[in-house]
């Protein structure tokens, strides 16, 4: 069956981050289709390149980096979530003459035009949300 | 698009305490520009929504409420609200604005049924 998943909750604050991960991993485990995961809201911080947990914590950007690279994943970030909340690709850094970018390599900013895509493409679509 | 899926979007939180009525909204008005067929479901804190006379410039926020009203503008005209939200939360129907349709559990259930796809805010 083909998933699409919405992460609106922000990694280390809600434990539906990390649940939205485990259950991302499970059914790709199991055989199923992930079309895309749209982080939205708070959940845009998930995309940090800069974020540095502890190390006996478990590091849910680069979790999710590493299944989009095993899986070939789409990880979406709401564009305009993003910039509001300081998570910027390189394009944007420039538009806000921002001193840096911080839009981890894996996922890509763009617009709810790929969530509408996603709940037209998808047989299943999930929120975790905040 | 080819595939018109019918969505519903339930709100279940109050307007301002956080982004999720305005993050909800947002998906609404772009779903609504895919002509996909919307229903909202106001549920729980959500029913807060529909109360009028915002005063969101006080917090810092844009009003709420002004962008409901221009949901027919999109073709979104399929509002329903939790009937015993209203009662946990002391209000009645008439009190709301935005001419909602009141559900019971029942035809909450029916309205989950009879949509293709449920996002949650």
């Amino acid at each position: 069956m083909k998933f699409s998943i919405i992460v609106q909750a922000a990694p280390y604050s809600c434990q539906s981050a990390e649940t939205a991960y485990r259950f991302a991993k499970t059914l790709l485990d199991t055989g199923h289709d992930l079309h895309r995961v749209f982080f939205y809201g708070d959940g845009v911080h998930t995309g940090s390149a800069f974020a540095s947990p502890p190390q006996d914590e478990p590091n849910i950007p680069a979790n999710w980096q590493a299944l989009a690279a095993d899986h070939d994943l789409d990880l979406v970030v709401c564009i305009a979530a993003a910039v509001r909340r300081g998570v910027l690709d390189d394009t944007e850094a420039g538009r806000y003459s921002k001193s840096g970018s911080n839009l981890a390599a894996g996922f890509e900013l763009s617009g709810l035009g790929q969530l509408a895509d996603a709940i037209a493409q998808s047989d299943r679509v999930i929120t975790f949300g905040a | 698009m080819s595939d018109k899926k019918k969505v519903l979007i339930i709100n279940r939180r109050a307007p301002y305490g956080r982004s999720n009525a305005r993050d909800s909204l947002d998906v609404a008005l772009t779903c609504g520009v895919f002509e996909m067929p919307i229903s909202l479901l106001f549920a729980d804190d959500g029913v807060f929504q529909l109360l009028g006379g915002h005063q969101a410039k006080d917090i810092g926020q844009k009003n709420l409420s002004a962008n409901l009203a221009a949901l027919p503008m999109y073709d979104i005209d399929q509002l329903f609200v939790c009937e015993s939200s209203l009662n946990t939360h002391g209000l009645a129907s008439d009190q709301l604005d935005h001419n909602p349709t009141v559900v019971d559990h029942n035809a909450i259930q029916q309205l989950i049924q009879s949509h293709d796809v449920v996002l949650t805010f």
